[in-house]
């Protein structure tokens, strides 16, 4: 009974319990001035004055706030801003790809060797170095112009 | 429509600062008032409630809804205030073992309204000063657990479960509390309860 007169004061019981208070109530004497008494308690409590922060208050609270370090976990950078997120990611995963793929060059290069052996034997064959070769045609321009 | 303290804390965690000054708003006055009860001494209370908002201000990045707001900060706010009542006990007994209550600015302020008061007045008003010192006397002799009870279920008007979890006790020891300190209480303001009955 004890744990729940202060409930009934107070009007926080649920109402079966209310009831059985009340029925309790109706037969006991002491319970009955302890609620009285509980009652005028409760009542005194209220009559406390409130006090209001002073003015410096929320300044100081700012301030206090303000003064405090700016702390990132290492991940942290990536939800102020996404879209450098993306970009280096981007950047990151392009340069992935472009490190696979340059594997892939070598091979071509051997691939051609042999084709270029192969203008290198023609071009110095003998039968064929009376005619004009074909790299002298790229600088024609060059020794054209002096005689213009 | 009014965002709840929940809403407002995951504003905060996700950067909005507007939001931790609307709930400062919303939350200092309880929480100095609560502290001020619990440390009896006014600049000690502004002091700890700044502390308050500024652990809730650090935590913001972790914070979870799991409980009620107002469980959590009044829980630190307790934390805060029984250490600090713990620490100051210590300092008053190497001074006096009965000093008597700190008398701070509050009855200074109630003073000076005295002397604007009419003559006729004065009587009526030192008898309900001398009330509201037997009470505030009555509340601040409460061992501070007690009194954290009290001020948490009777100011703040929490519920039973929410006081238990602030206290980190069960709901059935939180009431037999309550019911030890309304017994105290009972007692202490015998007169003052008496006239209550009368009237
Ligand atoms: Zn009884």
């Amino acid at each position: 009974m004890e744990n729940k007169i202060l409930g009934y004061v107070d009007g926080r019981l649920r109402e079966n319990e209310r009831l059985e208070v009340e029925k309790h109530l109706a037969g006991c004497a002491a319970c009955c001035l302890r609620v009285n008494e509980f009652r005028a308690v409760s009542g005194l409590l209220e009559e406390l004055p409130m006090i209001e922060p002073t003015a410096a208050f929320d300044l100081r609270v700012r301030a206090r706030v303000a003064a405090e370090p700016v702390k990132q976990s290492w991940w942290a950078w990536l939800i102020p801003a996404p879209r450098v997120t993306i970009a280096a990611l981007v950047l990151m995963l392009a340069t992935i790809w472009v490190g696979t793929a340059s594997k892939n060059q070598p091979q071509i290069a051997q691939e051609d060797i042999p084709v270029l052996e192969n203008y290198d034997v023609l071009s110095n064959f003998e039968p064929l170095t009376e005619l004009p070769q074909p790299v002298q045609a790229d600088d024609g321009g060059q020794q054209q112009s002096p005689q213009m | 429509m009014a965002r709840s303290d929940v809403q407002l804390m995951l504003d905060v965690k996700a950067g909005d600062e507007q939001s931790f000054t609307l709930l400062l708003h919303r939350y200092r006055s309880p929480l100095v008032n609560f502290l001020y009860r619990m440390v009896r001494n006014r600049e000690q209370a502004e002091d700890l409630a700044q502390e308050v908002f500024l652990r809730v201000y650090r935590a913001r990045e972790n914070y979870v809804p799991s409980a009620k707001f107002t469980t959590w900060l009044f829980r630190i706010a307790t934390n805060l205030a029984l250490n600090s009542v713990r620490d100051t006990r210590y300092q008053r007994m190497e001074i006096s073992l009965d000093a008597p209550v700190t008398v701070d600015a509050e009855e200074g302020e109630e003073k000076t309204l005295d002397i604007a008061e009419k003559h006729q007045n004065i009587e009526q008003h030192l008898v309900e000063e001398t009330r509201k010192k037997m009470i505030r006397h009555a509340i601040e002799k409460l061992p501070e657990k007690q009194r954290a009870a009290v001020l948490l279920h009777k100011y703040q008007e929490l519920d039973y479960g929410e006081i238990a979890k602030i206290l980190q006790c069960s709901e059935s020891a939180l009431k037999s509390l309550l019911f030890r300190a309304y017994e105290t209480l009972r007692v202490e303001l015998a007169p003052l309860v008496a006239q209550q009955g009368k009237s």
